[in-house]
């Protein structure tokens, strides 16, 4: 193959919003949680029952997605930036997409179970 | 007339002699008359004449003694002698991230492939007017702080994105230029200029660190130039 730099791949912007968007819904569950731990939520019981709310399933549910998707973009600019070898970074790239994916189905498995 | 002595130490490589790079300590007197650090490294070249930097304006236009002063990255023509710290040697690399040609002298080569990879010129493919392309003054305004950039390379040399991938990003000066003329409403070409940046290496290199503020020696922003390239770019988009 060819050893010439090769540019112009015609993406990154969504990438780069959704980063931000992302970033947002995780900044709104945080503070959420915060508010629910000081008014009271410390013990199995109360978490369940905070749990327990549609509203709750539903943010929580956003809020697994986002760190996902955020961690995948965020990783992924590592491997970018710092591992050069194509294969290594595919072999990588998709790694991470795959541990996130399975992360995130775990993750909302186990916070819908309470 | 009052006279102090300067502690140098300095980066020195002559790849014709030297193994590796070393570091020189090295002293030299200065006066009254000596404001910028320019001027002592003049004395230290008739000292030393071995040592070679750049330089030629002597005044913070033309961008040729970029380097790297205590850390951080500057021209040396505009640094006053009276910020350094007395007792404390003056510590001078060449710019971080490019090739070394020797001593303070850096190859810029592929900065400037970068530069030149955003045509950084006016494309308008009406006939030109018999004088000029006029603008309205509120239109004008939207280049300051853009077109004052001297391509002295201390932003692009400063940026980690850069010193990663300096054949892939276009770093901190060649995205200011891209905006430049972006901005300027006399250019009939924004859509390609921004088709050619939006690419997760050209353009979404940039993690918004400001290196490139904190270094440039003019004061210009080129973080918040990236930043409205971004935001066209999703204007266009959605």
């Amino acid at each position: 193959m060819l050893n010439r730099v090769v540019v112009g791949a015609h993406y990154g912007l969504k990438d780069w919003l959704a980063q931000r968007i992302t970033a947002l819904v995780m900044m709104l569950y945080t503070l959420f949680i915060a508010v629910a731990v000081l008014g009271g939520v410390h013990d199995f019981e109360s978490w369940r029952g905070l749990m327990a709310h549609g509203f709750v399933r539903f943010f929580s549910f956003l809020f697994i997605v986002s760190l996902c998707w955020h961690a995948w973009i965020g990783v992924r600019d590592i491997w970018m930036d710092y591992i050069k070898p194509v294969g290594i970074r595919l072999a990588l790239h998709s790694l991470t997409a795959l541990a996130l994916v399975g992360y995130a189905g775990w993750a909302i498995q186990v916070i819908w179970r309470l | 007339m009052t006279t102090r002595t300067l502690q140098f130490n300095i980066y020195r490589y002559d790849p014709d002699q030297d193994k590796k790079p070393w570091m020189q300590d090295i002293a030299v007197e200065v006066d009254s008359t000596d404001r910028k650090l320019l001027d002592a490294l003049v004395k230290l070249k008739a000292k030393d004449d071995a040592i070679a930097f750049r330089r030629s304006c002597r005044e913070g236009v033309c961008g040729s003694d970029a380097m790297n002063i205590n850390g951080k990255n500057g021209l040396a023509c505009l640094t006053d002698l009276s910020v350094f710290p007395a007792g404390k040697p003056i510590v001078l690399r060449p710019l971080p991230g490019l090739p070394v040609i020797r001593d303070l002298i850096v190859d810029m080569t592929q900065f400037f492939k970068q530069y030149h990879s955003i045509t950084p010129y006016l494309i308008n493919n009406e006939p030109p007017p018999e004088r000029e392309r006029l603008q309205s003054p509120e239109d004008r305004e939207e280049l300051d702080g853009l077109y004052e950039c001297i391509l002295c390379g201390c932003c692009s040399t400063a940026c980690p994105s850069f010193w990663w991938n300096p054949d892939k990003f276009v770093g901190p000066a060649g995205l200011l230029a891209a905006y430049r003329f972006i901005a300027d409403t006399r250019d009939q070409a924004t859509s390609a200029r921004l088709d050619n940046l939006e690419d997760p290496y050209r353009l979404f290199r940039c993690h918004t660190i400001m290196n490139c503020v904190d270094a440039c020696p003019r004061g210009l922003n080129p973080t918040l130039a990236i930043g409205k390239i971004k935001a066209m770019l999703v204007q266009r988009a959605i």
